[in-house]
């Protein structure tokens, strides 16, 4: 027989000044954005995430499954999102993987969800606890077909709750899937982080139908001209079919090329006509710098550590931080090169040259690459090495 | 050396070791607790992490600073504790040259050419508390005691929000027991 446990209700935000590791202050931030739905796969280094919400979770009247693998968790996810709440999975590389089936039927779906990946060093199961950042590409271009995503990268706690919260406007706010870019040693990291009061909390709503179900005619697919169709919820009344094959405005299945241009056009204009709002991107002394050093997540740290070493030597050096990896800020990058002072980016990532391509196809200047598959930390010493030679 | 330990940056980097079940996470934890909310500094803790610390010697990492830290993690400690002989052995060399060395003078046995560094019998004097399980936060006192990172007045703050309320009084006596052994010159 089960017995029923009954927990204690606690605040959903924890409004306050913390020091809390980044995976917790994720996991504050789900709270805080309205998560009423987690099911996830625990795994290393995003357990802590999954943890915080299993005990914090139930006590703000949300739900916590675990669930037997990753892709049943993006289902499952899938579904709490549907239903109408909001709803969040973390995970690492290989679990992201798993995930990759359903990330794209979210998308065709066009089902709000969001996914918190703490990256390791791979591929495969490659090293549990160490530091990797090799994921960059799966999370643009992972799953089958084309579609378009968001993909947040903090370097810090207090970005992890910032961030977090913003994915879960955007992924409303387009009714598609985004993604939270962490690493090992952003998630792993206790830092000082400032929770909001609860009504300073930015909330995006989902756009509903206009009219109450029944009456006059509801297309769950017909967009408007934002690109983003108005979503019903399960058991309200609306008629709604979904369904991952190529559908029409009503959401049954139309099997044609015309149906398929029009629909996968849209998954993807919803992000790209949108990038210039979507684009996140940290700069500093970029405006006379003859070098600019790009940089995400925990490696933008170096980045700027190494900017300010190189500077204080008498090099004009610049750091730009993409905080939104996906769209990736072209538009800051090619402002760099029109202003005529750059004469080389430096690129360190831990991955053998995943970002470096961004910024090698946007410009026929220099970009030195500093790479390190995975496990360690790149070194501000290195970077400066790099920027002087 | 890793380029952050510039004194220009006012920047420290602490690593206080031991085995499993000596606190040190703890210890860390409120060490840059008191430095980041209380004491209006900067800082940033991190802990070994994956097998090497379900056994053996595992460290607690803090970088303090009064400006802002980029690179979070320490490599080459301004400040390292030692409480267990084989965390001597794995983090010695990784101490700055010149840097402060603390031992727990009943756990770690240096060798004879280690001449210059403090030696605390936390342990006993934890004994002499009533509890051994506070060894981690008479190490923290002395700590403050010889570096002055935080302030004592925010290492109570950092305490009383952390410990539950029955140890309060406990862990409290335990911080100005390790202080005041620091200051006292020992």
């Amino acid at each position: 027989m089960t017995e029923a446990v009954t927990v204690e209700l606690e605040a959903r935000v924890m409004t306050g000044e913390h020091f809390m590791l980044g995976d917790h202050a994720c996991a504050e931030a789900a709270l805080a954005a309205g998560v009423e739905f987690f099911g996830g796969y625990p795994i290393t280094p995003s357990t802590e995430i999954m943890e915080r919400l299993a005990h914090r979770l139930p006590r703000v009247g949300g739900k916590f499954v675990q669930m037997e693998d990753e892709i049943a968790s993006v289902g499952a996810i899938i579904g709490a999102s549907v239903a109408g709440g909001r709803s969040f999975t973390a995970t690492s590389g290989p679990g992201f993987s798993l995930m990759m089936e359903n990330i794209g039927l979210a998308a065709m779906l066009e089902v709000p969800i969001v996914i918190a990946n703490v990256q390791r060093a791979g591929p495969s199961t490659g090293l549990p606890t160490s530091v990797g950042q090799s994921d960059l590409l799966q999370a643009r271009w992972g799953s089958h077909g084309d579609y378009g995503v968001v993909v947040y990268c903090p370097a810090s706690p207090q970005e992890c709750f910032d961030l977090t919260i913003t994915a879960f406007n955007t992924a409303d706010q387009y009714r598609i899937p985004v993604f939270v870019l962490m690493d090992e040693v952003t998630g792993h990291m206790t830092e000082r982080v400032v929770i909001p009061p609860e009504d300073e909390i930015p909330r995006v709503a989902r756009k509903r139908p206009s009219h109450p179900p029944g009456e006059g005619t509801y297309l769950p697919y017909k967009a408007d001209a934002d690109l983003v169709p108005p979503m019903a919820h399960c058991g309200e009344g609306y008629k709604v079919h979904m369904t991952g094959l190529t559908h029409d405005e009503r959401g049954y299945p139309a099997l044609n090329a015309p149906t398929h241009e029009k629909l996968v056009n849209r998954l993807v204009d919803k992000v790209r006509l949108n990038a210039e709002k979507i684009m996140l991107c940290e700069e500093i002394g970029v405006e006379d710098a003859e070098t600019v050093v790009v940089a995400f997540g925990c490696t933008s740290r170096s980045a700027r550590r190494a900017v300010a070493l190189a500077r204080a030597r008498g090099h004009k050096a610049g750091f730009l931080r993409p905080i939104t990896v996906w769209p990736f800020p072209e538009t800051n990058i090619r402002r760099i090169i029109e202003a005529g002072h750059i004469k080389q980016f430096v690129v360190p990532e831990i991955n053998l040259g995943q970002l470096r391509r961004e910024v090698e196809r946007l410009t026929s200047l220099p970009v030195k690459r500093i790479n390190h598959p995975g496990g360690a930390m790149i070194t501000p010493d290195r970077i400066v090495q790099e920027i002087l030679s | 050396m890793s380029s952050d330990t510039t004194p220009a940056n006012g920047l420290m980097q602490i690593r206080i070791s031991g085995a499993g079940g000596q606190g040190i996470v703890l210890a860390g934890m409120l060490l840059g607790k008191a430095a980041s909310l209380y004491d209006q500094k900067e800082a940033v803790f991190t802990q070994s992490y994956g097998p090497e610390a379900r056994g053996g010697a595992s460290c607690a990492d803090i970088v303090v600073s009064s400006g802002t830290i980029d690179y979070p993690l320490v490599e080459a400690p301004d400040v390292l504790v030692v409480l267990f002989q084989e965390a001597y052995l794995k983090y010695r060399p990784t101490l700055t040259p010149g840097g402060i060395l603390i031992i727990e003078s009943d756990l770690v046995k240096p060798p004879d050419t280690e001449t210059d560094h403090l030696a605390l019998p936390a342990t006993a004097l934890a004994d002499e508390l009533g509890r051994r399980i506070v060894t981690n936060v008479i190490v923290l006192g002395y700590l403050i005691g010889k570096t002055d990172v935080v302030s004592m007045d925010a290492a109570k703050q950092a305490i009383e929000t952390t410990v539950k309320p029955r140890t309060l009084d406990l862990n409290l006596r335990a911080l100005d027991a390790g202080y005041d052994r620091a200051k006292s010159g020992a």
